[in-house]
């Protein structure tokens, strides 16, 4: 007179459980598929949520303290005050010159990045496909101090840019330019065009990889089509290829605004010592201990981003990566 | 049963109250050695051979006294005041900004003279610096010191410049051409101490007594002095490498510095000397200071009697291009040389503001500009503003 033997036919097929906790485990998973889900998910979603966006309110909350003017202890209560001080003459000095850079960066870098590029994508093959990923890929390895302290030599008064120059006997040009107000200064290496210099070329390889992606994607027949109807080189390149390798350009601009953006450690050791967003953020939360400050600057290149993110996306920017 | 279960309580919390009042006064005789001893230092400042052989004091004292050394750099003066806040260390080597922040929130405790023996052997200048000393009590044992020199190129200068007013004020250097670009200035908001220094000297009527202590009349003062010399100055140094090589390759003539790279510029052969010109000269002072919760006193009050050492002091002047706390390292260190002492300044003592940190309560005057506003200012100025 087993229990089994007396099932109704309507009755729901329950079968008898196997017995240990491994067996118990294993039916609830088969019975809820979603506890097994959830149990996996857990980790990640823990770090995603804990360890990434909690970091990162935790800031965005800094950013509604203030610091007391006197004690200079921070004052835990919500205010906009940080935020109003980021409109300080000197702060929003910071800002403009920050984000100008970035884009000046950005434009330069796709210019530069565009040809070599084109050449990868159209002409390069076999070996020297590969070479070319090698000289693209190769300055990413080394250590990004190393070359940074490099360029500080080439750019130097007396570094090796200046006597080449001298010897072509082109050093009236690099003092005409450095005389320029705002761009020059006493060398390469202590203005804002050295600093300009050593981000396209620490950033370049960032813009040239996706642009020849989208510019592989460009079928070839197109462009011949385009010279077949009559097209001259440059409206073939004005109406055809330009337009379909934007969405490349704009997925590599977003690399190289966004590092341009967050880097301090290029400013400080080539350039005129006016301060960058992140220079300001680490000068502001080390020295000065003004967490509230430190924190509404590091919001400013995210709401930058978010924007430049979101006009990216309407261009497509995403299918290109 | 239960009235004495009340009184063990009762019993048990008086001693642990006492237990922790005790930790407020200073120890009265030293016991055996804990094991290990965990010490917050600036870099280079406890080395142990491992950066080059020749300089290592800690092996020997590890063999000794069986004490492990554990270091903690840190980099910064608030770095350090916040791993003393943190808790779990015995010492800190701290500068003058952070050692009377430490007594002042009772994160360090007084130290008892007479367990160090070598404390006789300290500098007489030092012995009772205000920077650890409060009310007559010792918050810490004199560990080095060094000032900011103003370092000047040979060829450019015959004679050692006289003044600071050489990277202050636009000028020819004797060689005839302007100092625009061919100075430098330290890339800190301390640098307005330099500034109000040289201000003391040349403008009496500011009435300037300390350069750390500014009103606001002052301090405008520095700021003005100091947007003239964001015209003249092309780079702020802020790494002592990259000085070095601006010396070398950017045509920097002359700026403060420390003796540091003077030593470094000296060493490459260099047409570089320095001097501490008539107005005087800012400069540091560090003290070894005992965490108020210290785990492991003992082994503590052991490495501040071995930091008092002749031959680690004098090594470390050396390694560090500092001056030793202890007179007598001067003489007869190797490393250190026969001059050494005097090349990093251990003479002009008196000619030097040791680094305080400015806060809005001041000694000299009714009201001061604290120091969070010279960090933002001191931003905007080197921003051209």
């Amino acid at each position: 007179m087993s229990a089994s033997a007396v099932i109704p036919a309507h009755a729901p097929a329950i079968l008898p459980s196997r017995g240990g906790i491994a067996g118990a485990l294993s039916d609830t998973f088969w019975r809820r598929p979603k506890v097994l889900l959830f149990l996996m998910l857990l980790p990640p979603l823990l770090w995603l949520g804990i360890v990434y966006l909690g970091s990162l309110f935790a800031l965005l909350l800094q950013s509604f303290f203030s610091i007391d003017e006197f004690s200079g202890l921070i004052n835990r209560q919500f205010t906009l005050k940080t935020y109003g001080d980021l409109f300080q003459a000197a702060n929003l000095d910071i800002i403009i010159r920050t984000v100008v850079m970035a884009a000046s960066v950005t434009l330069a870098s796709a210019v530069v990045a565009f040809p070599i590029a084109y050449y990868a994508a159209r002409f390069a093959r076999g070996k020297w496909k590969a070479l070319f990923y090698l000289g693209i890929m190769l300055p990413l390895w080394s250590s990004y101090l190393v070359k940074i302290y490099a360029w500080k030599l080439i750019l130097a008064k007396e570094g090796i840019l200046t006597w080449f120059l001298d010897k072509l006997h082109l050093g009236w040009l690099l003092d005409a330019w450095l005389s320029l107000p705002y761009v020059g200064g006493n060398s390469l290496s202590v203005s804002f065009t050295g600093t300009f210099i050593v981000f396209v070329y620490v950033w370049l390889p960032y813009m040239i990889l996706p642009i020849q992606a989208a510019l592989e994607r460009v079928p070839g027949n197109l462009v011949e089509a385009s010279s077949d109807l009559g097209a001259s080189p440059g409206q073939t390149f004005r109406n055809v290829l330009f337009p379909l390798a934007l969405p490349g350009i704009v997925a590599g601009s977003i690399f190289t605004f966004s590092l341009t953006l967050g880097d301090y450690i290029i400013p400080q050791i080539i350039g005129t010592s006016r301060l960058f967003i992140g220079q300001a953020v680490y000068a502001q939360q080390g020295t000065a201990g003004n967490i509230p400050l430190a924190a509404a600057f590091t919001v400013v290149p995210v709401v930058i981003m978010g924007f430049y993110l979101w006009g990216a996306k309407r261009m497509g920017a995403f299918d290109a990566l | 049963m239960k009235s004495f279960l009340k009184t063990c309580t009762a019993m048990t919390l008086a001693l642990g109250l006492s237990g922790q009042a005790m930790t407020q006064e200073m120890l009265k005789e030293l016991g055996k050695g804990e094991g290990q001893v965990n010490i917050v230092a600036w870099p280079g400042y406890i080395e142990r051979g491992e950066s080059d052989k020749a300089y290592d004091w800690v092996t020997s004292f590890e063999k000794q006294t069986g004490c492990k050394v554990n270091v903690k750099t840190a980099a910064t003066s608030d770095e350090m005041v916040a791993l003393m806040n943190e808790g779990g260390f015995d010492l800190v080597t701290a500068s003058g900004d952070a050692s009377l922040r430490l007594v002042a929130g009772k994160r360090v405790q007084p130290i008892n003279t007479d367990l160090i023996p070598s404390w006789k052997t300290v500098d007489e200048r030092l012995q009772n610096a205000p920077w650890f000393t409060v009310d007559k009590v010792h918050y810490g044992v004199p560990y080095q010191w060094g000032p900011n020199v103003l370092m000047y190129n040979t060829n450019v200068f015959k004679e050692a410049p006289k003044s600071w007013n050489i990277v202050f004020e636009p000028m020819d250097f004797p060689d005839g051409k302007p100092n625009k670009g061919r100075i430098q200035a330290y890339d800190g908001p301390i640098h307005i101490a330099d500034a109000s220094n040289y201000l003391m000297a040349h403008k009496p009527e500011l009435g300037i007594k300390d350069p750390y202590e500014l009103n606001e009349d002052q301090y405008k003062a520095a700021l003005d002095l100091l947007r003239v010399q964001r015209t003249l100055v092309g780079r702020y140094w802020h790494d002592a490498m990259i000085q070095v090589d601006d010396f070398k390759n950017e045509g920097v003539v002359a700026s403060g510095s420390w003796p540091f790279q003077v030593n470094l510029l000296k060493s490459e052969k260099q047409p570089i000397a320095s001097t501490i010109p008539e107005e005087g000269a800012t400069g540091w002072a560090d003290t070894t200071m005992m965490h108020v919760e210290a785990a492991h006193p003992n082994c503590a009050y052991m490495w501040l009697e071995h930091s008092l050492e002749p031959k680690l002091q004098g090594d470390l002047a050396a390694w560090f291009g500092s001056n030793p706390a202890v007179p007598a390292a001067c003489k007869g260190n190797e490393l250190l040389g026969e001059e050494g002492c005097k090349t990093n300044g251990f003479e002009d003592f008196d000619k030097i503001k040791f680094w305080r940190t400015p806060v809005s309560k001041c000694a000299s005057q009714s009201e001061c500009v604290p120091y969070y506003r010279w960090v933002s200012d001191y931003i905007a100025v080197i921003g051209g503003r």
